[in-house]
């Protein structure tokens, strides 16, 4: 396993995404150097890698190594102690107000817990993923909202097949159900970047598969860069064209998914 | 059998916790004192009330005073209504301010904290005794007051409530690029309302109790009725008030219960 990893650890490199990765035309995301601590407690430091555009990624590792502290830090939800995040070509690290608020438009973020608004509308939860580019209370509530953009919150339903539980309240869905709602909330914007964190941890196996091909599905339609982290190793080499291992606060792992096998992988849970 | 003994029932203080114990036991004995505590008035008292009740009962229930004290109660439920309504729709922006995390920094939460401190310090007969100056007597002076000491309960508790609900989907949705605002109104006001309807509910009972003795300052209401009733020792109809007060309070207070079981019932 620590051959494999020496082998494959991906050093940044200016132009393109790694070591083991052809260069290519877009960078989407980019962190150099990425620290991140909670008081004295370090989670991770000198996290560097560079993700291509349409490229999905797994990043995979044990409970407490920090993926989806990682994934906040790239979304700017939680600053990072040190280093750069550079996103859609822009400096996530350094945006504030506004211009991180135009910037987290571009991107769509599905939870482990989904995190709809229980007591509102499918469709109200589906059109508050509209706010970073129409904020207003005309996007509160589907009741109020622009023509376009309750066809828009229509369109993300049919796209998740729920576009027939549009007015029914979130907290009356099942969570496979509640899962694809999340989804048609983090496409409706039309993102160009789509985090996901453990999207399928809370669902029982056969609504985990659906809802991993579903998410795929539409990211491969629209060639969007997919960023998400699981503990599902079949998954990780299912659905990721490239997998990101974390282990000991760093990045012990970083080769394209065709590369790996799932013995690969268990070592960083050991 | 065993040799194991239990351990003993009791085991002795320490000097530290027995002085404790004759600390506090000191501080109640001189409050006490303080509040005029006399066995002889408690031995003497019953005889009295006794006395109080044989000539109050029967209540008064001539029709035209109940018919004035109706309409004095009708006016008691307005001023708590209006009053209550009012302080809760303001409590909400005020909340905003003092709920930690959400739109204000921290200066202006703590500083908007303190000021609902001070307005719950100050009962709200005192609020009436101050609006009864500014705005003259009169049930509007009353409803100012209840709506002042509404602000006080329910800004503090909605503040406490908004800050209590899951932070995912306000994470999820500031995920977005939402503004705060947005975020709070479509995240974090949401998941609280059914705090928010309980607490108002609580803070609706509170205003129809308060609202019947502001007519004490003369602020409105009932409560006037009350005052006069003992001043000229128409005991019977000062038992008439007691009674309706205490009728209208009780059925505020199912009321309220039935509502809130159908808000939490809708939660489930």
């Amino acid at each position: 396993m620590s051959d494999l990893l020496e082998k494959t650890a991906a050093p940044a490199r200016p132009l393109d995404t790694g070591g083991l990765f052809p260069p290519v035309s877009a960078i989407d995301i980019e962190a150099q150097g990425v620290a991140k601590s909670f008081g004295a407690t370090p989670i991770f430091s000198d996290v560097s890698f560079r993700l291509a555009r349409a490229e999905a990624v797994a990043l995979v590792g044990a409970n407490g190594t920090g993926k989806s502290t990682l994934l906040r830090c790239l979304m700017g939800l939680i600053p990072t102690s040190s280093g750069k995040v550079t996103l859609l070509g822009q400096n996530a690290s350094s945006a504030k107000g506004k211009a991180l608020r135009v910037l987290r438009a571009r991107i769509g973020l599905v939870s482990q817990k989904h995190n709809l608004v229980p007591r509102l509308s499918v469709l109200s939860n589906v059109i508050h993923g509209l706010l970073g580019q129409r904020p207003g209370p005309r996007h509160w509530s589907h009741t109020f909202a622009p023509v376009a953009s309750r066809e828009a919150g229509m369109q993300a339903l049919e796209k998740v097949g729920l576009d027939g539980f549009a007015l029914r309240r979130a907290d009356r869905l099942s969570g496979g159900q509640s899962q694809r709602v999340a989804i048609a909330r983090a496409i409706v914007g039309n993102p160009e970047i789509l985090i996901a964190d453990e999207p399928c941890a809370s669902l029982d196996p056969a609504a985990g598969e659906d809802v991993m091909e579903l998410f795929f599905k539409l990211a491969k339609d629209k060639g969007v860069t997919v960023v998400f982290t699981s503990h599902n190793i079949a998954h990780a080499l299912q659905y990721g064209d490239r997998v990101i291992g974390l282990a000991d606060g760093a990045i012990k792992l970083d080769a394209t998914a065709a590369s790996l096998r799932p013995a690969d992988l268990r070592g960083l849970y050991d | 059998m065993t040799s194991i003994t239990a351990p003993g029932r009791y085991e002795r203080p320490s000097a530290f916790s027995f002085l404790g114990y004759a600390l506090g036991l000191t501080l109640i004995l001189w409050c006490l004192a303080g509040a005029g505590f006399s066995l002889e008035k408690m031995a003497t008292a019953p005889p009295r009330f006794a006395d109080f009740l044989d000539r109050a009962f029967p209540p008064n229930t001539d029709p035209k005073t109940l018919q004035r004290l109706g309409w004095k109660m009708v006016e008691t439920l307005q001023i708590a209504v209006a009053g209550a309504v009012i302080g809760v729709i303001l409590s909400v922006p005020i909340a905003l301010l003092a709920a930690q995390g959400l739109v204000a920094g921290t200066w202006v939460n703590q500083f908007v904290r303190t000021l609902l401190g001070f307005i719950r310090a100050v009962p709200d007969i005192a609020w009436a005794l101050v609006f009864v100056v500014a705005v003259g007597l009169g049930p509007f002076a009353g409803m100012l007051a209840i709506a002042v000491d509404t602000i006080g309960f329910c800004g503090r508790f909605f503040a406490d409530d908004m800050e209590g609900t899951d932070k995912g989907p306000a994470e999820s949705l500031t995920a977005t690029g939402a503004r705060k605002l947005d975020v709070v109104a479509c995240a974090t006001i949401p998941a609280a309302m059914p705090a928010f309807i309980s607490t108002a509910l609580f803070a609706l009972e509170k205003a129809v109790r308060s609202s019947t003795i502001l007519g004490l300052v003369g602020a409105g209401g009932i409560g006037i009725e009350l005052k006069v009733g003992f001043d000229l020792f128409d005991y019977p109809t000062a038992m008439t008030v007691v009674l309706m007060i205490a009728v209208v309070v009780i059925g505020i207070e199912y009321l309220s219960g039935w509502a809130r079981n159908k808000v939490i019932g809708e939660q489930r």
